[in-house]
């Protein structure tokens, strides 16, 4: 089993690539979410002055992306490798490089480019600057320097990369359609295909999303979480003597995520116009805000012991 | 003379911002130098997509020195004031001063100092650092470690070098020393990242070119574009087809590598059903490739021209098969995506517009195209275009925005929807008008000349306009979400460059009206002007909210969109009780915001009232036609602003575009009118009989002013001809009788040239009248009537404008 042989192959080589680099290697969380950047490993992580290298695959979500198993390229559910350092060391790029030539790109005859792709997370209110990394002129990661998140300035700034690990093993696998990595490795009968595992949940939740998606639930589960994100935020402060400490900055976050699923389902299923969005969007974020204030009143977030 | 050779070694600097960067380095450097006395002799500042640099030939080793004088306090002043100046003149005794002989004012100390010249490389070395901490990147960001302080450097990315020589081309160079965020000036850089990673010492401008070319980097980015342009060209040629040049692409690639390597690569013919602006939109925006096209029949053909940034050791294979892979996938979308949108005609995809908001408050999409369908009916006649055709048009415009490929490259909405209109059959002149009714899109933009087009591109334009200006969401200072500045420069220029003649005011007018009197939209306008209102209260009591609502200009219209008993009912049993007047007193903010959010509940909550009574629909009216004058007064007003920008960038004086707007007053809406009467003005004044004249208007306006002010009275009125005392007085009055007849004719019949040359034959008489006639006579029945006749000429030359807001 390789990269080069299978899909598991290319997340275990870079797991072992990112690990033998000092990053903790975390599981994907359990929640659906829109990007790997929404796991609190990186959104709540990559705020206040602790070191934190963490390197994870994260399932992410994109209803709107469904196309029913008939496109070869796009999916609704897809994975993320995402890295994420901090401070981001001064080499990051080539360690970056590097763990593309671990996955058996070869430098001498590819063509591999930063193509300025400035990031932006409208509802985490989270930008900073970066870079697609290309190869041949596909995408195949996002390399960022986290800024700011939600709201807040990042002291320090975190390094961030995302690989897009379908497309990416699709390129190190030779394969035209998705559904037709080799996922395991093996050939013959006992070679188990992309196809295998996820066509059949890529038509179900297309189908799902665009179609039949409970939307008066939907608006109802993004008020609910809405209110219990605040409620658990307003509930989580603590007063201390002279600072103010929170105590659930990550169940109030866990709905923030909830809340930023629940909006992209409605998105998907067409129900949201463009002018909406952008409230719905404030929303979110305003929510993120507030997860990252409180957050930064944490131990993890680097606060200051309480007396 | 020793030279500068700078290199500021980073990550992959954004293509976009290369030019600009190294326009800001030369500049920023070269300026100090100059200001530091440094005169050089030549720079060149070059940029890769790692890499700013900056040549300076010839700069001095030294500054000059500087010799300084300094006065001081007079001889005998007090010991404090010598002592300061000695200080500030850093003297160390008063014998160092010399004594400066003054009979008049008395002798005083002077301070002759001398400044020696430093060194150029400790001053370079200085400014350096200023520059790379104020360097003006139009993003720029924080990274590592040191991001954790405040104050740490921006870069556009991460800096990894410095090199910094300076010395003489003959000699081995001195490092100018930098340093910045942990990072220190040398002699060091580096090669092509892949190719020739390796560290390169340089020293001079001519070796370090040499070093780079060699290790793999063409530092010039106008040779990187000649390479990939001449390469892209032959390679084309070699195989008979042409390039289709774009020099913004050629720009942005030829930032995106070190050594341009060009490549050609192919897809499937069958993609070329798919419209060539989507191809090319494709492969431009997502893969940064050129397309190319037959030579014989102009069209697109399926080969792409791309630029790698290395040689490759199978000779690029690999590199064309993987972006072929990619633009394979690409148009696959792409053509799945038109071949799904062809399915379903426009129209059918009306019905969906129903279901999407296009603002909160001025309702769906679909209410919009409504909107937007009834007033293109109502322009085309007044723009000559078929009635029908406008309408349907319009009706189709917006339709393409529900399709897969507006969904995946919003670039080409409008444009593929004349396809899709094509494609089902509709009329040729509909189809350009749902292209070109987002014209003009930008200052660069071609405005639609078809009559169909032209109407549709008004209605758009103007819907929008009039529906944000109703829920106020104007454009204030660099924010302007809804692009409204955009929209209106669109209406300018399709009524300017197609000569329209329309009355603006009143189309808004009319528009306004019709949006107020839909319920929904009068609602929400009053709904937030209450909520407006409510937020600014700042009273102690409840009872003061209800008085400051009451007393509300908006207040009538609850009048008539719901029961205003009701609406105050509700309201006292709100904000008229102990409770909510605490609160006022001890959470004002909250308590405020709270009983915002109360009213709003309210006046949504009620139903508007069903029964009308004459008296009640003469308020109505009333109150609409008010708030319709004065929305659309103050879009007008917006458009003048517009208007004025666009005369001065076309390098009109914009004082003009004022004085024609002072003098047409409010009923000024046509657009190309006061195009027009700006023109004549400005070839008028240019005239030696126009600036003569407007200095009599000014100089007369200016007697005026004075004398009406120390009289505090007003001289209007015709003059008595009884009390002409002299000839010149009856020679201005005349002149001025025929010239407001002849200005008055042209102006009628729009000749403004014309009234200008009327005006202008005041000329010899107002300069005679100057000359000769002493306008504060002694007899005071005189002095008024000579007053009244200098209001004359002010008054004559409005005809054409008013010259009291001209300049100079």
């Amino acid at each position: 089993m390789s990269p080069g042989n299978s899909f598991q192959g290319l997340i275990l080589t870079l797991q072992r690539y990112w690990a033998d680099h000092g990053c903790v290697v975390l599981q994907p969380y359990d929640m659906e979410m829109g990007a790997g950047t929404f796991h609190p490993a990186t959104t709540l992580r990559a705020l206040g002055p602790k070191p934190w290298n963490a390197a994870y695959v994260q399932p992410s979500r994109r209803p709107k992306d469904g196309r029913y198993g008939e496109n070869p390229n796009r999916l609704q559910h897809y994975y993320q490798f995402q890295v994420i350092l901090k401070p981001s060391p001064p080499d990051l790029q080539e360690l970056y490089l590097n763990s593309l030539y671990a996955i058996g790109i070869d430098p001498a005859v590819h063509d591999l480019r930063c193509v300025e792709d400035d990031w932006e997370s409208p509802t985490l209110g989270a930008w900073g600057l970066g870079w697609e990394c290309w190869c041949d002129g596909m995408e195949v990661s996002q390399f960022t320097y986290f800024q700011q998140v939600a709201g807040f300035e990042c002291r320090p700034v975190a390094g961030e990369l995302t690989y897009g690990l379908e497309r990416l093993a699709m390129y190190v696998q030779g394969v035209e359609n998705v559904y037709d990595l080799n996922f395991n490795g093996r050939e013959g009968p006992e070679k188990v295909t992309y196809g295998d595992i996820f066509l059949q949940a890529e038509q179900e939740y297309s189908r799902h999303n665009f179609e039949y998606a409970d939307t008066t639930m939907l608006f109802e589960q993004f008020k609910m979480a809405e209110g219990a994100c605040r409620k658990y935020l307003d509930d989580g402060w603590k007063a201390g003597h002279n600072s103010k400490r929170h105590l659930m900055a990550q169940p109030a976050y866990d709905q923030c995520i909830k809340a930023s699923h629940v909006f992209n389902l409605l998105d998907a299923r067409g129900v949201i116009s463009v002018t909406e969005r952008q409230s719905y969007i404030l929303r979110v974020r305003e929510l993120a805000k507030a997860c990252g204030e409180a957050w930064l009143a944490t131990a993890g977030g680097g606060a200051e012991a309480s007396s | 003379m020793p030279d500068l050779l700078l290199e500021l070694f980073s990550e992959e600097i954004p293509a976009r911002m290369q030019a600009r960067a190294a326009d800001d380095l030369k500049k920023m450097v070269t300026d100090r130098l100059v200001d530091a006395g440094l005169v050089y002799e030549g720079a060149r500042a070059f940029v890769t997509p790692r890499r700013l640099t900056l040549f300076v030939q010839g700069v001095p080793a030294r500054q000059p020195d500087l010799k300084e004088e300094r006065k001081g306090p007079r001889v005998g002043a007090p010991e404090g004031a010598i002592l300061g100046f000695l200080k500030a003149a850093g003297l160390s005794s008063i014998g160092e001063a010399t004594i400066q002989k003054d009979p008049k004012k008395g002798d005083f100390y002077i301070a002759l100092t001398e400044k020696p010249g430093r060194p150029a490389i400790d001053v370079i070395g200085e400014m350096l650092q200023v520059v790379l901490r104020t360097f003006p990147w139009p993003k720029s960001m924080r990274w590592g470690a040191q991001s954790a302080n405040p104050g740490s450097l921006e870069w556009v990315r991460p800096l990894h070098a410095i090199v910094a020589t300076f010395g003489p081309e003959t000699e081995e160079p001195e490092i100018v020393r930098v340093q910045v965020a942990g990072i220190k000036s040398g002699d060091t850089t580096y090669g092509h990242r892949f190719m020739s990673p390796g560290a390169i010492h340089v020293r001079h401008f001519d070796d370090y070119v040499a070093k780079l070319e060699k290790a793999k980097v063409v530092l010039d980015p106008a040779r990187r574009r000649e390479i990939i342009l001449n390469d892209a060209k032959n390679l084309a040629f070699a195989q008979g087809y042409e390039l289709v040049e774009d020099e913004g692409l050629l720009s942005e690639v030829a930032g995106l590598v070190e050594w341009p390597v060009v490549l050609m690569g192919a897809f499937d013919e069958a993609f070329l059903k798919i419209p060539g602006e989507v191809i090319r939109a494709t492969i431009r925006n997502n893969q940064k490739c050129f397309v190319l096209r037959d030579p014989n029949s102009a069209k697109l053909a399926n080969r792409f021209i791309l630029t790698a940034n290395t040689e490759a050791a199978d000779g690029g294979k690999a590199i064309v098969a993987g972006n072929e892979r990619v633009i394979r996938a690409r148009l696959s979308d792409a053509k799945f995506f038109y071949e799904t949108d062809l399915k379903i005609r426009l129209e059918d995809r009306l019905a969906k517009c129903k279901d999407i908001v296009f603002h909160e408050k001025l309702g769906t999409q679909a209410e919009r195209i409504e909107r937007i369908e009834r007033l293109a009916g109502e322009l085309a006649p007044l723009v000559g275009a078929d009635i029908e055709k406008a309408k349907r048009a319009a009706r189709l415009a917006k339709t393409d925005l529900l399709t897969e490929v507006v969904g995946e490259f919003p670039e080409v909405q409008g444009t593929i929807g004349k396809y899709y209109a094509e494609e089902q059959g509709e009329d040729a002149s509909v189809a350009a008008a749902i292209e070109e009714h987002y014209k003009p899109a930008g200052p660069n933009d071609r405005v639609p000349g078809d009559p169909v087009s032209i109407a549709v591109a008004l209605a758009d334009k103007i819907d929008t306009l009039v529906g944000f200006w109703a829920i106020d969401e104007k454009p204030t200072g660099s924010k302007d979400p809804y692009a409204l500045r955009r929209a209106a420069l669109g209406v300018i220029r399709i009524v300017w460059e197609n000569g329209l003649r329309v009355s603006l005011g009143e189309i808004f007018r009319c528009k306004f009206v019709s949006g107020l009197q839909n319920q929904i939209d009068g609602m929400s306008l009053i709904v937030e002007g209450f909520v407006d209102l409510s937020r600014g209260y700042e009273g102690q009591r409840g009872q003061d909210l209800i008085d400051h609502l009451r007393s509300a200009y908006i207040w009538p219209a609850v009048g008539y969109l719901c029961d205003r008993a009701a609406v105050e009912a509700a309201l006292n049993t709100f904000v008229c009780n102990p409770e909510f007047d605490a609160d006022c007193k001890k959470y004002p903010g909250e308590a405020y915001d709270n009983a915002a959010a109360e009213v709003e509940n309210i006046v949504r909550r009620l139903e508007p009232t069903q029964v009308e009574d004459e008296k009640k629909r003469r308020e109505k009216q009333k109150l609409v036609d008010d708030l319709s004058r004065r929305f659309s007064n103050d879009l007008l007003s917006f458009f003048y602003d517009r208007l004025k920008v666009q005369l001065r960038e076309q390098g009109a004086r914009h004082d003009l575009v004022d004085a024609v707007l002072a003098q047409q007053g409010e009923g000024s809406d046509d657009l190309l009118l006061i195009v027009r009467r700006v023109e004549a003005l400005g070839k008028f004044l240019s005239t030696d009989d126009g600036a003569s004249l407007l200095a009599g208007v000014k100089r007369a306006a200016n007697i005026l002013r004075i004398e009406e002010k120390k009289d505090a009275r007003q001289y209007t009125g015709a003059p008595d001809a009884a009390l002409y005392a002299q000839d010149e007085e009856r020679a201005l009055a005349a002149a001025i009788d025929s010239a407001k007849a002849d200005a008055a004719r042209s102006v009628a019949t729009e000749d403004f040239e014309g009234a200008m040359r009327a005006i202008a034959k005041l000329r010899p008489v107002v300069d005679a009248f100057f000359e000769k006639v002493t306008v504060n006579a002694d007899d005071k029945a005189v002095r008024e009537n000579r007053l009244r006749l200098l209001n004359e000429i002010r008054e004559a030359t409005k005809a054409v404008a008013d010259f009291s807001k001209i300049e100079g």
